[in-house]
């Protein structure tokens, strides 16, 4: 335990004296400077910067998130976005990995899905909104439904991608050594495919914070708007809300807080990703 | 040189005798697609693998060998002809595909450890796949042998951590294994370079005067045939079929000072002719087919 630690303090002293960290505060420094000049040229200068001076400056964001994350409205509505992204990606998980797998394992069933599959997928999530709205019977099932499908997709159509890419000779040297197709399937196929259902699943969660937030905004904000309701919250609705009742600083919170969520979530996926798939990791 | 048993042999009753996993290829055909309009990619092809030794096949890339190891393994069908090893009918008449069984293992050209197992899953992995021996017999067992292979420390590494050499050494021991009547090797030294292939060529030769276990060796290396072989077969370009079938006599255990002996640079010569015409061939009909 004592020697992992002293591991992963070292990696991160030698991290932070490495090149790449320098380089990355300075290109973060540079950026979060342009931005405050640029939003505070009207006041400084005289004149307006082009678009920048319309976006409120990082000090005033930062202010305004420390102030945010003392009020329970604001965690309430991360934890409703983040609640709905864990549902959907959840489930795309669930049905999806069984399905990919089903689809690349046998050709009748792959060539009765897959056509159908095939028109469903390049429908963006969002068109989906309103059918899901109709579809279910509560708010909060049509956004879990929307999420589930931005993940949905992409994980199913990587889980077949990595499934048939598997080297023939791996199914061959088993056979030979007496495997019985569920071995075949269990030893050969399923850890195969892992390190594309790890992708799938990184890409997918991604694209299930996009969704979960643009789906918010649609349907939360559009109906009963009662930020205490079933379906009212989460980070898109803040933003939405932010919008209509013109506090620029709280849009931007809330962008960046949707940012920080899904850089967490991806973190949080590649190490559970590493840690499922310790081959690939460089010794 | 001891008396190499001849194929009549073979059909002994199993009494114990180290020398099992003959293989006779008797008039195998292999058509890729129909009968009349496919590509003839064996045609005819009669030879014998003696138990216990090393035969090792030479033609041309994409002659045909793989297509004959391939159906030897149970991994492909062929088109007419019968393969039997021992006394069993591989494939043949009413039956033109094998089922793959572990008495006879292939070792993939670019090898096919399981990446996602440890070295020493990898070992373990036919042994208690097939029920023959419990976990803890089949680590046993799989310790003692990588030792004995020079493969110590690398059990509890991935295959993808080890050099290719190592790899490849890995493979033949999860091979032996199974404790196959033939190991069936296609190319296995191919992307290796000339120093890490010499020193594999000897250990494979150590492996096998430890086990004598039948080997079928597909190369396209004229050196390294003579120098593994018992038996070299040269093969004619696709399609594919002996040209030449010539024994080397010099004697077993061989080390790397062979290969400056004179007996050795006269096969060289003896073969290198016929093996070069197929080359020549096996280019030309390259271009036509392009």
């Amino acid at each position: 335990m004592i020697a992992v630690v002293r591991t992963t303090s070292s990696k991160v002293a030698s991290f932070i004296r490495g090149e790449d960290f320098w380089r990355g505060v300075v290109s973060i420094a540079v950026f979060l400077a342009f931005w405050e000049v640029g939003s505070r040229s009207q006041a400084w200068f005289g004149f307006a910067f082009p678009w920048v001076s319309q976006v409120p400056a990082p000090t005033a964001v930062l202010r305004e998130m420390g102030r945010l994350v003392q009020e329970w409205s604001f965690w309430n509505s991360a934890f409703l976005s983040s609640l709905r992204v864990f549902e959907g990606f959840f489930a795309a998980m669930v049905i999806g990995i069984p399905l990919g797998l089903a689809m690349a394992v046998s050709r009748t069933f792959y060539g009765i899905t897959f056509p159908v599959f095939e028109v469903l997928r390049p429908i963006p999530p969002l068109a989906w909104v309103p059918a899901s709205i109709i579809f279910w019977p509560t708010q909060e099932l049509s956004i879990a439904f929307v999420t589930f499908l931005g993940a949905f997709f992409t994980i199913v159509i990587n889980v077949i991608g990595g499934a048939q890419a598997i080297d023939v000779r791996y199914f061959q040297a088993a056979r030979s050594m007496g495997s019985s197709t569920w071995d075949i399937f269990r030893r050969i196929i399923l850890p195969g495919t892992l390190p594309s259902i790890v992708v799938g699943a990184t890409v997918g969660v991604g694209i299930t914070w996009a969704v979960v937030v643009a789906a918010e905004m649609i349907s939360g904000g559009g109906s009963a708007g009662s930020v205490g309701g079933a379906a009212g919250g989460g980070l898109g609705f803040f933003i939405w809300n932010s919008y209509v009742g013109g506090s620029y600083t709280q849009i931007v919170a809330g962008m960046i807080s949707i940012g920080i969520a899904g850089y967490i979530s991806s973190a949080v996926l590649r190490k559970i990703g590493q840690w499922m798939t310790p081959w690939l990791s460089e010794s | 040189m001891s008396a190499r048993p001849t194929a009549t042999q073979r059909s002994s009753p199993d009494t114990g005798s180290v020398h099992k996993g003959a293989v006779s290829i008797n008039d195998v055909v292999k058509i890729y697609g129909a009968d009349d309009t496919g590509i003839l990619a064996v045609d005819r092809c009669t030879f014998e693998v003696p138990p216990g030794e090393i035969t090792v096949v030479v033609g041309p890339s994409g002659c045909g060998k793989t297509t004959l190891l391939n159906a030897i393994a149970g991994f492909h069908s062929i088109s007419y002809g019968s393969i039997y090893l021992d006394d069993q009918m591989l494939c043949g008449p009413g039956k033109l595909k094998a089922p793959p069984g572990p008495d006879r293992i292939v070792v993939f050209q670019n090898g096919a450890l399981f990446p996602w197992k440890t070295n020493i899953e990898n070992v373990t992995f036919g042994p208690i796949m097939q029920g023959a021996m419990s976990r803890g017999e089949a680590y046993d067992k799989a310790r003692d042998m990588m030792a004995d292979a020079g493969l110590h420390d690398v059990g509890h590494n991935y295959p993808g951590e080890i050099s290719s050499g190592v790899r490849r050494r890995v493979e033949i021991v999860r091979a032996l294994m199974n404790n196959p009547r033939i190991l069936l090797l296609d190319e296995p030294y191919r992307a290796l370079d000339s120093l890490t292939k010499s020193v594999m060529h000897e250990a494979l030769l150590e492996i096998f005067y430890k086990n004598r276990v039948t080997i079928f060796f597909i190369t396209h290396d004229l050196e390294e045939a003579i120098f593994l072989g018992h038996r070299v077969v040269i093969m004619t370009t696709r399609p594919c079929r002996p040209k030449k079938i010539i024994d080397i006599d010099i004697p077993h255990p061989r080390d790397y000072s062979v290969l400056t002996a004179k007996r050795f640079r006269e096969f060289m010569d003896e073969t290198a002719a016929a093996v070069h015409e197929e080359a020549i061939k096996a280019f030309a009909a390259g271009e036509k087919e392009r």
